[in-house]
């Protein structure tokens, strides 16, 4: 007999007082109870709308069975025939939006918790199975994947598991992109991250970090050194500011700058060598996830007054609800319904406040989102002396500066075929590079159909 | 890791070091910067590119130490790796087609500044260059500029060379009558900053290096931005030269001093670390 709960297993959380007082992980994940008690909530129904929901297509059903009979192992096994990082996904996928928002206990009730699953089995898998031993036998195809992001790696460990001699080049010091640099260790312990690229290098992806293609070498040396096709996963991370007065000031932050010196740099640790500015008040500029984690972080920071600035209302907010509700508990507060017009500064060239204006909303837009308009004359100041810009970002255009040939749209996304396959002949793309900024389960997606798209190229070359 | 080849003090507080990074030196061009790391729990701080040796694919880098970060990178010795480094980053000094170039470095940018003094002389160019240092203690590259231009060396105390600063001589010359294509300026953001408003009275086109706070390198955080024409740049990616006429220089003279206070205390931390540990061994 299933389990009718109309809600899910409640997730347990470091209490919010506590948690904002340190980077450890807030989600502290279920117990094989929890995980077999949720489980049992899955119909297993024939048609598998969750399914449809994920963009790497994991057989949601079939793992969710293992799980309920306590075959671990199994369930793990299922999920990685399809996903790459799942104790990633499982904690930073928008579920609710993906596969949960399909499940048909989501009718009536709440769906079923199959991230919560997912993230269940594979922590289980990491604690007590050792993978490290998949061979795989090489097909003497080289492949490079430029960019270690979520993109490139499941690119890369997929080419991987079917024979290919695959090359990751990263520009940092590290592989992960915005897991290593964005998300914060307590979303996604970096820890685990590390886990799984380790996974994949035991299938035998290579990672050569310090690597800035475009500059130390182009996409043509890279075909000259043998590559017969090439992946870009090199993301979107260049920040946009508002250009408004004072965005020049000390204090002022684009949240990539804040979130990498944060948890790439590890800025929040007392003895780090990378400083960060230690602020009083602080205001983030933006709804989305990025928002909620560059709050979240200066909180922990010690900050006593945090305020998101938004220019939408809370239903507008783009950030997962989930990260709304626990950046509320941590304590910080929302300004809606307002936008920066001007940063103050104090002598010395230090932010000293945020000018704002209040926003009503008005018709909507093209995207079908009613459009903020300005207030005449309610200008107010929020006290601060730091400030975050959270409004989005770009792809970054060094790559395409150096790469004769590889075409952009006009907000300098590469453009791309049906196959992946960017203006050049087999160089492909996918991810942030190609959709500009959105998340991480779809930057996997798009990394798995390169994968195919190459193996299909190569081996019909062949 | 990237092997340090060589190893030598060029003043009391200025080290120039030789790494082993094939692959830069084969794209390297002077103007452009790497980014290092000492070890893994370095920060990542940018050091303009000193010398490009292809032959044996070799970096040269020439820093001071100023701060934890560079105490640290000179407790290495010839023999042992730097953990990370990365580049060759930014775009490449464009000095193509100048016939008559007036090079100026102050300090430890003179350590960019001859790079570019000497591509400027390998490609035919006259080069009148004029380093500026506090004192004779701390003069460095003497010899290599007088190798590749007609050398003014300046002192503030008069210790060596003339005593004054770099804009005294460049006014000299150009009240002489001397006619520049362009006026190269590297040195600390003040020195560049009346270098540039010397060189407006008179109508003279002046580049000059900017040197930020950075982390990536790559353009992705805007740390290293500034204003140049009341546009934002990012130097790490546009830069680092900028036409100096445009520099809003006093905005980088303070973004620059954001975290003096926290870079002075790690400096001591750093110090009375490596300190205890040397008096321990003996």
């Amino acid at each position: 007999m299933p389990n009718m709960s109309l809600k899910k297993v409640a997730m347990p959380l470091q209490d919010g007082e506590v948690r904002r007082n340190n980077f450890d992980e807030v989600a502290l994940g279920y117990t094989k109870e929890m995980a077999m008690e949720e489980a049992e909530r899955c119909l297993n129904c024939k048609h598998s709308p969750c399914i449809s929901g994920c963009p790497v297509a994991v057989n949601i059903p079939a793992f969710i069975n293992e799980v309920k009979q306590g075959n671990f192992e199994a369930a793990y096994k299922i999920i990685r025939e399809t996903s790459s990082l799942p104790a990633v996904c499982g904690r930073v996928c928008p579920q609710e939006s993906q596969c949960e928002k399909h499940c048909v206990r989501g009718v009536k009730g709440e769906a079923v918790g199959i991230g919560r699953l997912e993230r269940f089995v594979a922590d289980w898998a990491r604690e007590n199975l050792n993978e490290y031993n998949q061979c795989t036998v090489s097909n003497h195809h080289k492949v490079a994947v430029i960019g270690g992001g979520p993109a490139g790696l499941t690119c890369a460990g997929d080419l991987a598991k079917k024979g290919y001699e695959v090359t990751v080049y990263e520009a940092l010091h590290v592989a992960g992109g915005v897991l290593v640099y964005g998300i914060p260790e307590f979303r996604l312990p970096k820890s685990i991250v590390n886990y799984e690229i380790e996974g994949l290098k035991q299938v035998g992806v290579k990672i050569e970090t310090n690597m800035v293609i475009g500059k130390i070498l182009t996409i043509d040396e890279l075909f000259e050194a043998g590559y017969e096709a090439i992946f870009i996963g090199s993301g979107a991370g260049l920040p946009n500011f508002m250009n408004i007065p004072g965005e020049n000031l000390k204090g002022v932050y684009s949240a990539n700058e804040f979130l990498t010196r944060v948890n790439l740099m590890k800025a929040y640790q007392p003895d780090s060598e990378t400083p960060i500015q230690h602020a009083r008040r602080c205001v983030v500029v933006g709804g989305g996830n990025v928002a909620m984690d560059a709050a979240r972080c200066a909180k922990r920071l010690g900050v006593e007054n945090v305020t998101i600035v938004y220019r939408r209302s809370m239903e507008e907010l783009p950030a997962r609800r989930e990260e709304v509700e626990h950046a509320q508990e941590e304590g910080i507060e929302f300004q809606l319904l307002c936008n920066p017009v001007r940063v103050q500064s104090d002598e010395y060239g230090n932010v000293s406040g945020v000018e704002c204006i209040r926003m009503e909303l008005g018709d909507a837009d093209s995207s079908g989102r009613r459009r903020p308009v300005e207030i005449k004359d309610s200008n107010f100041i929020i006290e601060a002396d730091c400030m975050i810009m959270a409004i989005g970002t770009s792809p970054n255009p060094l790559l395409r500066s150096t790469t004769e040939h590889l075409e952009a749209n006009k907000r300098g996304c590469l453009i791309v075929d049906e196959d992946s396959m960017t203006t050049r002949e087999n160089v492909y793309a996918g991810g942030d590079a190609v959709t500009g900024a959105a998340t991480v389960i779809l930057a996997m997606g798009a990394g798995k159909k390169a994968a195919e798209a190459i193996d299909n190229k190569i081996k019909g070359n062949a | 890791m990237f092997k340090i080849l060589e190893k030598k003090a060029l003043n009391p507080t200025v080290v120039k070091m030789v790494i082993e990074a094939p692959l830069i030196a084969k794209k390297a061009k002077a103007g452009q910067f790497i980014i290092l790391r000492s070890d893994d729990h370095s920060e990542r701080i940018p050091l303009t590119i000193a010398d490009i040796d292809q032959s044996r694919g070799s970096i040269t880098i020439i820093f001071q130490i100023v701060g934890a970060a560079t105490y640290k990178l000179n407790m290495l010795e010839a023999g042992d790796e730097l953990h990370d480094f990365v580049g060759p980053l930014g775009r490449a000094s464009e000095i193509e087609g100048l016939k008559k170039v007036c090079v100026i470095g102050g300090g430890v940018g003179c350590a960019i500044a001859y790079p570019v003094a000497k591509a400027l002389h390998e490609q035919g160019s006259e080069v009148i260059a004029v380093a500026g240092f506090r004192n004779r203690d701390l003069v460095i590259l003497e010899d290599e500029f007088n190798a590749v231009s007609q050398f003014y060396l300046v002192s503030d105390d008069g210790s060596t060379g003339q005593q004054g600063l770099v804009t005294d001589v460049l006014r000299k010359l150009l009240d002489q009558g001397e006619q520049f294509d362009e006026v190269i300026a590297i040195g600390p953001l003040v020195m560049m900053k009346f270098v540039c408003q010397l060189t407006k009275e008179y109508n003279v086109k002046t580049v000059v290096s900017m040197n930020p706070i950075m982390i990536d390198g790559t353009g992705m955080c805007g740390g290293c931005r500034l204003t140049v024409g009341n546009e934002v740049k990012f130097a790490c990616v546009d830069g680092p030269d900028f036409d100096g006429a445009l520099v809003d220089f006093d905005e980088a003279i303070a973004r620059s001093k954001m975290y003096q206070q926290q870079e002075r205390h790690m400096y001591d931390e750093a110090c009375n670390l490596l300190n205890k540990g040397v008096s321990q061994d003996a």
